[in-house]
Parts: structure tokens; C-alpha cells; sequence
């Protein structure tokens, strides 16, 4: 691995952002505007608006960070640039490294945005810190960034890479807790619920928005998730192939 | 004594998706030579390009690529490969995707200017990648390739689509390369440009029907030029 290098990709990756600035005023202002809608959807119902706000604000940065990591690395795979990379001398931790740390960034910057909206503009109010809140969604936005990098490697177009948004993504919102009590769910699913990360970034988020002590499961949580964060880019890693049939 | 091949293939054996692409080919390339790889499409050219690069999964036999063994992390700084189709970024500029490139083989930035003059790009040096014409793609393509002076270029059609002052222009370049030092693997299947070689390398069914200069190859068979040249080539295989 090289610092050099890794910078270097990183660099490269938010150059070709730069060339799109549409797809920055999305990714940086979506957010935001679901959070707006939000409140209006709640308009009558200020505590709904607290207790499901926070938690949303921390999970959409980890749906538009996997849908623009797993299109981007489509795309280098499809342009042959992935396979020109790898006959260079580039290790592979600099090529994920190298996306992790742009689209990090990136994420960085989402997040403030959403979180100055939330907190300053529409006056979200949750339990714990407002910090914490805005922790957790940089570290969904980078578990979105890491699962978007692994699952673009069963993505043939990015037709598919966008198919996995319903085939991956909602399946692990809908079991996840926020829309329905995991203990109220079929046993089946509740068991299936704690094999899947966005289950505990929830649990967190749900823990530091709403009332009730933090204590050790929101480590766990925490725990779990960096750990999922680091799983999917070593599985990441191994589906970078530089031999290929 | 000639000296020890830049590459160096003995009985390859490469398998893509259940057929046979290159049965058990054996083959040299000479240093600072250039070497043109020919043969019809399908004829295994790009397999071949992508195993002496490592980047192709082998079946069977063995390879050394300027004195290592093929694949080795430190070939990679050392080889510069240039796919068929442009593998460049088209979102970023062309000066941007050389400044990459030049960072990732280390290269200095003052290589760019050069590669850009090189390949006759230096005035669209500002144009995103994705507003260019394909030749141009082409061509920085091959720019990128240039910026690490790379001892082994291997080059897969790198002429396709370019006009012919800048395709000889071109060829001028390889041939200044090779006299610096370089060993250059040239796919075409154009027969005029086998000419402009040092030697010729025929691939076809994944066989390797000759591996002789042009002019040898003209006298060998007896022919005018060297489309029938290679025709000749086919039909004695064919008949043994």
C-alpha cells in the first residue's frame, strides 16, 4: 500500500465528481429535502417528527452512498480502466482505500448539510446528542459507501447495480426496526433482522434519538457496525481480481 | 549469442469460457524490437496481450517477461499496456487522467506535456476524455501508457480509426522507443501496417503460424506482399 497512491485515487475520484455537479447537488441536498418533507409530512404531529426524524436523518446518507459507490464501480469495471489499474503498480487497499476515503469525505459533507437543516433549520429534538446522531449517519454513509463497493462486483450494468437498492437495501430497512417492533415480527425475520448490519445502525440511531439510557448496546451497535464496515471492504478487496478468465 | 528474450512463452494454454483460445503456444519476442502481433479477429491476440501482462488466467504452460516470471508485483511497474478499447476516465480531463496515471507509476508531472506532444494531443489537453473523438480516446489512452517509459509496451491495435499521418507518426515513435531500449508487442490486423515491424508474430486458431521479419517472411513464401504472404502461411498449415 502507498499513502502516495491512495491520495491519488482519492483525488481522482473527487475530480470526476467535480465534473458532475449535478450528482453533487443531489447527493449533497436530497438528504435535506426528505427531512423538509418529513416535517411537513408531520406537520400536526411534532414527536413523530422527533422520534422517526433523527433515525431517518442517519439512514438516508447510507442509501445515496451505496447507490453512488456501487454505480461508480460499475462503471470502472465496464470502462476497462479497473483492469488497466490492476496492471499497474497499484495495490489493491489503494484502489478501495482510495474510493473509501473520497466517498467519505463526501459523506462528510452530506451529513453536515442534513444535520444543519435538521437540528438548526427545522428544529429536530432528540433525546441524546444531536453529535451523536450526526457520528452515526457519517458511519452509515460509509457502511452504505463499503456494502455499494462489494455488491458491484455481481452488478454486470449499473442497471443492476441500481436494482440492488430493492433487492438489497429495503429488505434491510423493512427488518431493521422502523417501521415495525423486531420483537413483534415473524420469528423467522426477527432472527434473520440480527445477521444484517442496517439492524444496528438503526438500533443505534433509535437509541440516541429517543429517551432511555445509552449503555452498552449502543457500543455494540457501534462495534457491529464498524466491523461490517471493514468485512464488506475486505470482501470488497477479493472480488478485485487481477487475473480474470 | 542473441540475447535473453524480453518475452518468452512456453506451451500457454488458455481456456475463456469452455473453448480452447490458445492450445499450447510457444513464442519469443527480442528486445527493443518492435514486434507486431497479427492476425485475424479472434485469432487469440488480446488473450495473449492479457497473460504476458498478467491480467489473464492461464491454463497451463509458463511465461518470463523481461527475466521474471509473468505476473510478478514488480513487472507491473515496468509494463505499459494499452487496451483495445480507450481505458481512460471519459468524466475527467485528458491532463487529469495523465495526472493520475503519472502519480500512480511515478512519473513526473513534467512527463505529460511530453506523452500529450507525443501522441498529438497538446491541444485538447483541457477537453474532457468523454468530448473527444474516438481516435483521440485512443490516443490518450496510449498516453497514459507512456508516461512510466516502460522497458515492455504492449500495445492492442493502437492505430485503429487514426488518420494516416498520425498512424505513421506513430509508428516513427515505436520504432524511437525500441532504438531507446524499449520492447514494443504491436497487435494489428492490418496487413500494411506488418510492414512497418521489426518482426511478425502470425496468430491464428490460437497457433502461431510464423515468427520471422517481413522480408523473411516475403522470401520464405515467395510472395509479393504480405497478405498473401500470410495466406500462404494459413494454407501450408492448413495442409499439414
Amino acid at each position: 500500500m502507498s499513502l502516495r497512491r491512495t491520495a491519488a485515487t482519492a483525488g481522482r475520484v473527487l475530480s470526476q465528481l467535480r465534473h458532475d455537479p449535478r450528482t453533487v447537488a443531489l447527493l449533497l441536498f436530497v438528504p435535506s429535502l426528505l427531512i423538509v418533507l418529513l416535517k411537513g409530512i408531520f406537520a400536526g404531529q411534532p414527536e413523530t417528527f422527533d422520534r422517526i426524524g433523527g433515525p431517518l436523518l442517519g439512514l438516508f446518507p447510507f442509501i445515496s452512498m451505496f447507490v453512488v459507490t456501487a454505480i461508480t464501480v460499475v462503471r470502472e469495471r465496464l470502462s476497462g480502466t479497473l483492469e488497466r489499474l490492476l496492471t499497474l503498480p497499484i495495490a489493491k487497499a489503494d484502489i478501495l482505500f482510495g474510493y473509501g476515503i473520497a466517498f467519505a469525505l463526501v459523506a462528510l459533507v452530506q451529513c453536515s448539510v442534513v444535520s444543519a437543516v435538521a437540528f438548526g433549520l427545522l428544529g429536530l429534538d432528540v433525546a441524546h446528542s444531536a453529535w451523536l446522531v450526526f457520528a452515526l449517519a457519517v458511519a452509515n454513509a460509509v457502511l452504505g459507501m463499503a456494502l455499494g463497493l462489494f455488491v458491484s462486483a455481481f452488478a454486470a450494468t449499473e442497471f443492476q447495480a441500481v436494482q440492488f437498492v430493492p433487492a438489497f437495501i429495503v429488505p434491510q430497512l423493512l427488518l431493521s426496526g422502523l417501521f415495525a417492533p423486531r420483537d413483534q415480527m415473524n420469528r423467522v425475520l426477527e432472527a434473520l433482522s440480527y445477521a444484517l448490519p442496517l439492524t444496528y445502525a438503526y438500533d443505534a440511531l433509535a437509541r440516541v434519538t429517543g429517551p432511555g439510557e445509552l449503555g452498552v448496546r449502543l457500543a455494540v451497535d457501534i462495534a457491529v457496525v464498524v466491523g461490517s464496515i471493514v468485512l464488506a471492504l475486505l470482501l470488497g478487496a477479493a472480488t478485485l481480481r487481477r487475473r480474470t478468465s | 549469442m542473441s540475447p535473453a528474450p524480453a518475452i518468452d512463452v512456453d506451451d500457454l494454454r488458455v481456456v475463456r469460457g469452455g473453448n480452447v483460445v490458445l492450445p499450447g503456444l510457444s513464442l519469443k519476442v527480442q528486445p527493443g524490437t518492435v514486434t507486431g502481433l497479427l492476425g485475424p479477429s479472434g485469432s487469440g491476440k488480446t488473450t495473449l496481450m492479457r497473460a504476458i501482462v498478467g491480467v489473464q488466467r492461464i491454463a497451463g504452460g509458463t511465461m518470463r517477461v523481461l527475466g521474471e516470471e509473468d505476473g510478478a508485483p514488480s513487472l507491473r511497474a515496468q509494463i505499459g499496456y494499452v487496451t483495445q478499447a480507450p481505458s481512460v476516465y471519459a468524466d475527467l480531463t485528458v491532463t487529469e487522467n495523465l495526472r493520475y496515471f503519472a502519480r500512480l507509476v511515478g512519473a513526473s508531472a513534467g512527463r505529460i506535456p511530453t506523452v500529450l506532444r507525443t501522441v498529438g494531443l497538446e491541444d485538447v489537453g483541457d477537453r474532457l476524455v468523454g468530448r473527444l473523438s474516438g481516435g483521440q480516446r485512443a490516443r490518450a489512452s496510449l498516453a497514459t501508457a507512456l508516461l512510466g517509459e516502460p522497458r515492455l509496451l504492449v500495445l492492442d491495435e493502437p492505430t485503429v480509426g487514426l488518420d494516416p499521418v498520425l498512424r505513421r507518426d506513430l509508428w516513427a515513435t515505436f520504432h524511437a522507443l525500441a532504438d531507446a531500449g524499449s520492447t514494443l508487442l504491436v497487435s494489428s490486423h492490418v496487413m500494411g501496417e506488418a510492414a512497418l515491424c521489426d518482426r511478425l508474430l502470425l496468430l491464428r486458431d490460437g497457433r502461431l503460424l510464423a515468427a520471422e521479419t517481413p522480408a523473411e517472411l516475403l522470401e520464405r513464401t515467395g510472395a509479393d506482399d504480405l497478405d498473401t504472404a500470410f495466406l500462404r502461411r494459413v494454407e501450408a498449415a492448413e495442409a499439414a
